[in-house]
């Protein structure tokens, strides 16, 4: 038992040091997402978790449970927008709220009776009526999705899977360029998440999920999928 | 979905497909009994691991055609932003110019990637073709000869250039399963290119254009020279499932076109840059 505490106040600093690599950007996003990272249950992949599944069907429930994050923040963003939005913001937030729920509907549909339950998120650490706050967890979420995207495509078997994947990664990775520009025009393909070789970045589930963790409730169990 | 209708149509490509899925009868049975132990919704992803199975793993040689394929494609963006930023009084100062710049190097970055990827597999890198960039096929004649000159002709083909690589790279993914690293890299491009795109549809968008970063319907938000890069966005439905209102959500048609971009094969893209190629 004191083991198994030891062992988890090990991850969680794991997690903290992650998550917060991850959000080093900006000093408004730093603190935003260091408060999300008090959490100590920002655990990964816990056996007694929902079950992702293994092979394909837990990739796609995997895929399923990150758009099930996004579209839970973006109806929660156009349920009520931040002080002072501009009719052109509201606008392009609405079409990602419409974009990242037919995803998660879709993944929904598709895996069947395969598919994870709905996941309980935890938000509580976004302001929802500051443009910054918003903007700044909507930008962590885009660029996380790519890389996610990006780096399940070799774990993927079936070629319909994969072609299926890469319709919405490319959606994801337009979604991620457009937030950065409201924040700071210009930034769609920085450093940041562009590498010398103009290569955007790819991170595999169990470290996807760490960063996610904070946000989500619901403990899930990544212990099936495929490694390589 | 009609099972038969979707062999007929890869018999069209592929005459031997009923052998790759042999004994044939008992591919159809497996198929028929596979898919009672399915729910009905999961039908459609179930359907692909059937397929799978009758194609072997992509060869060495797939990939290599996969690499130069993709050169060629950043041989031609990377000279098209290359000679733009290079045009005098062509792109306005400040953020515009520094944001065609960054795509610049981007481009020459992939190249320069693709060429050394080439490399390491002892393959030679094609040579960078010969460009006409008013798509007048050496003329410079074509639609767009004032791409140099004229700013919003430029963003244009911009925009349609980034577009279809995100197409082109989308559709090459298959070819690239049991590669391991050269799929992830080219994922890694894919959505570079995806960024690139929705940066110049909002650049465009500021100078009036009827474009979002994101593709409705099959619209060009160009016109009709550039159709071909469009064509097939407009799906409403994905793996058989029909994303407008789906689920009771009020999912529209544009939206629905919007949240899926569509791959293009590779002879699809290479008569879409073909006026561009001397």
């Amino acid at each position: 038992m004191k083991n198994l505490r030891k062992q988890d106040e090990q991850q969680s600093k794991l997690d903290r040091r992650s998550f917060l690599q991850f959000a080093g950007a900006g000093a408004a996003g730093l603190a935003l997402f260091a408060a999300g990272c008090k959490k100590d249950e920002a655990m990964i992949s816990n056996p007694a978790g929902v079950n992702l599944g293994s092979g394909d069907i837990g990739i796609l429930n995997y895929a399923y449970a990150l758009e099930q994050l996004e579209a839970a923040f973006y109806t929660k963003v156009a349920a009520a927008f931040y002080a002072g939005i501009t009719e052109a913001e509201r606008l392009l937030l609405a079409d990602i709220r419409d974009h990242e729920i037919a995803h998660r509907e879709f993944f929904k549909n598709a895996l069947g009776s395969n598919a994870i339950p709905g996941l309980e998120v935890d938000f509580s650490m976004i302001n929802f009526s500051s443009r910054d706050s918003v903007l700044a967890t909507a930008k962590a979420f885009e660029d996380l999705g790519v890389s996610a995207y990006n780096g399940a495509g070799v774990l993927i078997k079936d070629s319909a899977y994969l072609t299926l994947a890469g319709k919405i990664v490319s959606v994801e990775a337009r979604h991620a360029a457009l937030i950065r520009d409201l924040i700071s025009n210009g930034s769609f393909a920085d450093s940041e998440v562009i590498d010398n070789n103009g290569l955007d970045k790819s991170r595999l589930p169990m470290e996807v999920l760490s960063i996610a963790a904070p946000f989500i409730k619901t403990k899930i169990n990544a212990n099936d999928l495929p490694k390589s | 979905m009609n099972l038969l209708n979707i062999l007929e149509e890869i018999e069209k490509t592929d005459a031997e497909v009923y052998e790759r899925i042999s004994p044939r009868r008992k591919a159809m049975s497996d198929f028929y009994g596979f898919s009672k132990k399915v729910a009905l919704a999961s039908l459609p992803f179930a359907l692909g691991s059937i397929f799978k199975k009758a194609y072997a793993q992509n060869s060495a040689a797939d990939v290599e055609g996969v690499l130069q394929f993709a050169l060629t494609l950043e041989y031609l963006e990377a000279e098209f932003y290359t000679k733009g930023v290079a045009a005098a009084g062509l792109i306005p100062s400040g953020a515009a110019l520094g944001a065609i710049t960054a795509i610049r190097d981007h481009e020459n970055q992939h190249v320069a990637f693709l060429k050394t990827a080439l490399m390491s597999m002892g393959k030679t890198p094609v040579n960078k073709p010969v460009f006409d960039f008013s798509a007048g096929n050496g003329s410079n004649t074509g639609p767009f000869a004032n791409v140099f000159s004229d700013y919003d002709t430029f963003l244009a083909v911009a925009q349609t250039f980034e577009d279809t690589g995100v197409r082109a790279y989308k559709g090459q993914a298959p070819a690239l399963i049991g590669s391991g690293g050269v799929l992830t890299a080219a994922l890694n491009i894919h959505s570079v290119e995806a960024r690139h795109a929705a940066h110049i549809r909002q650049m465009r968008k500021a100078r009036g254009a009827n474009v979002k970063p994101w593709i409705t319907g099959k619209d060009t938000g160009i016109g009709a020279a550039v159709q071909a890069s469009y064509d097939g966005e407009e799906l409403e439905t994905q793996a058989g499932i029909k994303i407008t209102g789906i689920n009771g959500q009020t999912i529209s048609m544009s939206a629905a076109t919007e949240a899926f971009d569509e791959p293009l094969t590779k002879a699809q893209i290479l008569a879409i840059v073909d006026p561009f190629i001397v």
